[in-house]
């Protein structure tokens, strides 16, 4: 019971712990891409002013729009109104931030989830393959295609999916989406192809590192006991082994989605998909900064949270982890 | 005495456990290097048999070879271990793992890593008894609390729900033990069970491993590096040097008159046991490496009484009173022991 109890408190003293991480790491990332903004060449001021205008009616643009402020005070200025609630609104569309990251995002979230879900789904059996069969050929074969797959870039590997499974085959449509609010169904259609794109380097990155680990736990000396005790070797790869490695695996998936989340950026170029990451793309390339800076904040607060889910799922895995 | 020649001679009647000539070596890519070779004794039902040697003279690897515990890749396991008349060696897997942990069980010497870390103390026991006898969840939570507090761990019912990390090392061992014993098996084979333990701790471990041992009638392979332990708990002795085994005698009568110059050597180092003052007696030398072991007798390097003739193969030779000695000058030498008449 006490061991429960203080479990739960230690639970409690992370969530808060990394809430409150959490605030300077969200000024720290959004204050960064202010910053990058700047050092990219072009004006939206000239670009809202439209083809040939004159210097006043730029100069008015910037005026009505706080372009002619310090940097430091158009950031100080972005930061006060987010931490209220109002992301303000695109420069070039009007539509408002919110608006604009709760069109765009579910459909990124469903790829990134997608392609985590599929990365799990083989790269565990094929971990778990090759670890009972190490040194086998099979052991071979299966590092090799994951060396591959490590290597292998994601957009590469889109565009192949595009020319044989959507215009060879037919079988999935090339670009374009649905978003999952309207049809999850046809949604989930639309994302098999780009979340088969992403999910190679998550698959082989599993695989590795499952079998690695799990090569590990069978040669130590707990799992001996285990022998000594007459447990049946199924019995102590499923119920021993996978929980000694979940803690390990779990970390690894939730790094994993990190780094998808960043890469449906490229994946949704590919594939034309209206996601958050072609919206801070374009919005990149034409200044549009309140979109930029609310996208990257709805990024970053993703990643915080899927990161804290992790670390408490561990916890929960691993009783060691909450008495440290 | 009375009660060693009774056992010594349960031991020719019915051994619970006859090990004959178990020949051990690992395989590599170089070729294969012998750990054991020629090793044989019984042990009777309830019987305590120590096994001493210096690190690296194959105890650890031959308790391991009982349980068909090596790695099946690598390891050349030749010789029978007949245990209740069966030989475990030409066993199938699947005999073997119901024997494993029901009949035999062993104790190994890190108790901080013999446990599975994630699991409770109470999934550990429960899963070893509900994977040899039939009882229920219930039943068998009830008997891993008894076995708790039977090895003297308090308040068993609550440290059950506790994890490994939870035990201090002597704790920790006491629960291997009490998983040892679940079953009640016929033989335990603990594998320097006290080592890695604190002084005050180890003097417990081994009493309690005694008083189970005698109170279940289970018999016991004691393997050590100690021989104060043996001369404490066991009633025979078996003495290993370079992978074979050099001495089995009685443990009284070994430390009275032992009949092998190693045997001689590991009694006279022991420390309790010298005089005050003097420096303490060691064996000089070292353990030749095993692809380098002599054709003779394997200790004639370090012995002081070696003369032409130990150059010659060394068989274990039978002794008065149940003594064997694989030294051909035993019966000429007169070597000190421990205790001096």
């Amino acid at each position: 019971m006490t061991t429960a109890v203080k479990a739960n408190r230690v639970k409690q003293k992370m969530v808060v712990s990394r809430l409150l991480q959490a605030l300077p790491i969200l000024v720290l990332a959004t204050f960064i891409v202010f910053s990058l903004m700047q050092l990219i060449p072009g004006d939206v001021a000239v670009t809202l002013a439209g083809e040939n205008a004159s210097a006043e009616r730029i100069a008015q643009i910037r005026e009505a729009y706080g372009l002619n402020q310090p940097f430091l005070a158009q950031y100080g200025d972005w930061l006060w109104r987010a931490a209220q609630g109002d992301l303000g609104a695109s420069l070039l569309s009007g539509e408002p931030v919110a608006q604009t990251i709760a069109r765009t995002f579910p459909n990124t979230l469903l790829i990134a989830f997608y392609a985590v879900l599929l990365s799990v789904l083989v790269g565990v059996p094929l971990g778990i393959l090759a670890a009972t069969r190490s040194g086998s050929p099979l052991d071979s074969g299966i590092m090799g295609a994951a060396s591959l797959g490590v290597a292998v870039p994601n957009f590469w590997f889109g565009m192949i999916l595009v020319l044989y499974l959507a215009l060879t085959f037919k079988w999935f449509p090339a670009t374009g989406f649905v978003s999952p609010r309207e049809d999850f169904s046809a949604a989930l259609w639309y994302a098999t192809l780009p979340a088969l794109a992403l999910c190679t380097n998550g698959i082989a990155e599993i695989a590795r590192q499952l079998r690695s680990s799990l090569v590990e736990i069978q040669s130590s000396q707990h799992v001996r006991t285990l022998h000594a005790k007459g447990l049946s070797p199924a019995r102590i790869l499923w119920k021993h082994g996978l929980k000694n490695v979940s803690v390990n695996l779990l970390t690894v998936v939730g790094l994993l989605f990190n780094k998808i989340l960043a890469a449906t950026v490229v994946v949704e170029a590919v594939f034309a998909i209206p996601g958050i990451g072609s919206s801070i793309v374009n919005a990149v390339l034409q200044g549009d900064f309140p979109v930029v800076q609310g996208a990257v904040l709805a990024m970053v607060v993703t990643v915080i949270l899927v990161n804290l889910f992790t670390d408490l799922a561990c916890t929960v895995l691993d009783p060691r982890i909450s008495e440290a | 005495m009375a009660q060693h020649t009774e056992w010594a001679r349960q031991a020719q009647d019915a051994p619970l456990l006859s090990v004959e000539n178990l020949s051990i070596s690992f395989a590599h890519p170089g070729g294969e290097t012998a750990i054991t070779r020629d090793v044989s004794f019984t042990v009777a039902p309830g019987e305590r048999v120590g096994v001493v040697g210096e690190s690296g003279c194959g105890k650890t690897v031959t308790g391991l070879a009982l349980l068909g515990l090596l790695p099946s890749a690598t390891a050349r396991v030749r010789g029978a271990i007949r245990f209740q008349g069966e030989d475990l060696s030409t066993l199938p897997a699947s005999r073997m793992r119901r024997l494993r942990g029901s009949e035999i069980s062993m104790i190994f010497q890190e108790p901080m890593s013999a446990l599975d870390p994630v699991f409770t103390i109470g999934e550990q026991l429960t899963e070893t008894l509900r994977s040899h006898r039939k009882v229920s969840r219930k039943e068998a939570r009830e008997r891993a609390i008894e076995a708790l507090a039977e090895v003297g761990i308090p308040s068993p019912a609550q440290r059950i729900n506790d994890y490994p990390y939870q035990f201090s090392g002597g704790m920790r061992q006491r629960v291997m033990i009490a998983m040892a014993l679940i079953c009640r098996p016929k033989l335990v084979i603990a594998d320097e069970p006290t080592t890695a333990l604190d002084v005050t701790v180890q003097a417990q471990i081994i009493d309690l491993l005694c008083e189970i041992s005698d109170s279940t009638g289970t018999a016991l392979l004691f393997i050590t590096h100690d021989l104060g332990v043996v001369a404490e708990t066991c009633s025979r002795l078996l003495t290993m040097y370079a992978g074979e085994v050099v001495e089995s005698a009685p443990v009284d009568s070994v430390l009275y008159r032992p009949r092998h110059p190693y045997s001689s050597g590991l009694l006279c180092s022991l420390p309790g046991l010298s005089e005050r003052g003097q420096r303490l007696p060691s064996i000089a030398g070292r353990v030749p490496a095993p692809d380098q072991m002599p054709r003779g007798c394997r200790f004639q390097a370090r012995c002081p009484h070696a003369t032409d003739g130990c150059e010659q193969p060394q068989p274990l030779q039978p002794l008065t009173d149940d003594r064997l000695a694989r030294c051909w000058r035993s019966a000429e030498l007169t070597l000190p022991g421990a205790v001096n008449p």
